[in-house]
């Protein structure tokens, strides 16, 4: 496995954690709970804003791996 | 007229009546009748029982002292919302038996209890100990409300110091395998999110005993078949254990790489999410 497909990996996890926590966010009545989801959404959104770009420096380092 | 037609009719008004004076007497639960109550209760039913038997040959005589044992206290208890020196006599005031962990013997005295029924009265409310009692008191309908000492309350969130997710009441969505539109709707769903929840566990909707939803939008079932398990549903387990793996992943990322400014960014990506897991611990996992 190259390193690319490892972040690859990493930012699909992500991906997925951040939408439960959007449907989480959205059916919560509780202000407080909502605005705790909330604010942990914005913090994935980083990080995976983050890793992504990272992504596209690994993809052009070793273009023979892009895709994988 | 026939006696026995004379106490069919008088039974059938009385009971009538009782019931009406039964009414306007009041909401209050007999678990919470004063001695008052008690004797109030025991004199209207005596009255009503020797007027219908016709064993009190003046009828008049006995309706005036039936209507004065049902308004009275009517009355009285109207009276005793208003003012308070009139409820503190009707009703009775609480009294204090145990205070800073001492117990008060003339108080004791006052009520008429003994030493041993104080400890049956506290073994009740499970405490076996006097000195777990900081403070006692009976209420005058004669139970006996306990607060223990601090070390001896049971453990809550707070003095743990822990911080605990808000939570609002799961609504029951699925009655008897009847949809409740009404409360579907307070949760900002419907049935079409029902049915998808359902397919995706594979149950039909007649199939279902109980189905409840939490503050996450989280559906628990009960099935009228109980051969059939099915399994609690671990979203939130599931978004915990994600968050952690990426969480390490990072760390990992941060370790393999040679160049500084990723490294960087994967060591703050790391912190990001630790803070994330652990801002969301209270809410998933507790």
């Amino acid at each position: 496995m190259t390193v690319a497909s490892q972040v690859k990996g990493t930012i699909a996890s992500l991906k997925g954690a951040r939408a439960t926590l959007e449907t989480f966010t959205i059916i919560e009545e509780n202000q407080e709970a909502k605005d705790r989801y909330a604010h942990n959404l914005h913090r994935l959104d980083q990080v995976i804003g983050d890793m992504e770009k990272r992504l596209q420096v690994l993809e052009y380092e070793e273009p023979q791996y892009k895709g994988f | 007229m026939p006696e026995w037609l004379m106490i069919l009719i008088r039974s059938i008004l009385l009971f009538g009546l009782t019931l009406v004076g039964a009414r306007l007497l009041g909401k209050r639960q007999s678990g919470q009748l004063t001695f008052f109550d008690v004797v109030i209760g025991i004199a209207i039913g005596v009255i009503v029982a020797l007027l219908s038997l016709n064993l009190m040959k003046n009828m008049l005589g006995g309706i005036i002292a039936l209507v004065v044992w049902a308004g009275f206290p009517i009355a009285l208890h109207y009276l005793s919302i208003k003012s308070k020196t009139v409820r503190d006599f009707v009703l009775g005031k609480e009294t204090i038996l145990i205070n800073h962990g001492k117990i008060l013997d003339d108080k004791l005295m006052e009520v008429r209890l003994t030493p041993e029924d104080l400890l049956s009265q506290l073994r009740r409310k499970n405490v076996f100990s006097f000195a777990d009692v900081e403070f006692a008191v009976m209420e005058p309908t004669g139970d006996i409300s306990v607060l223990l000492n601090k070390e001896k309350q049971p453990i809550t969130p707070k003095t743990l110091e822990m911080d605990v997710g808000r939570e609002s009441v799961p609504q029951t969505v699925i009655l008897d395998g009847v949809m409740m539109d009404e409360a579907l709707t307070a949760m900002g769903l419907n049935r079409g999110w029902l049915h998808t929840e359902l397919e995706k566990v594979g149950v039909a909707p007649e199939n279902v005993f109980i189905a409840q939803v939490d503050s996450t939008g989280q559906l628990y079932l009960d099935l009228f078949d109980d051969a059939i398990i099915l399994p609690k549903p671990k979203t939130k387990e599931l978004l915990y254990a994600t968050l952690k793996k990426s969480q390490a992943d990072c760390e990992l990322f941060a370790l393999s790489t040679q160049q500084l400014q990723a490294k960087q960014m994967y060591a703050d990506s790391s912190q990001i999410l630790n803070d994330v897991v652990q801002d969301l611990e209270p809410v998933l996992k507790r």
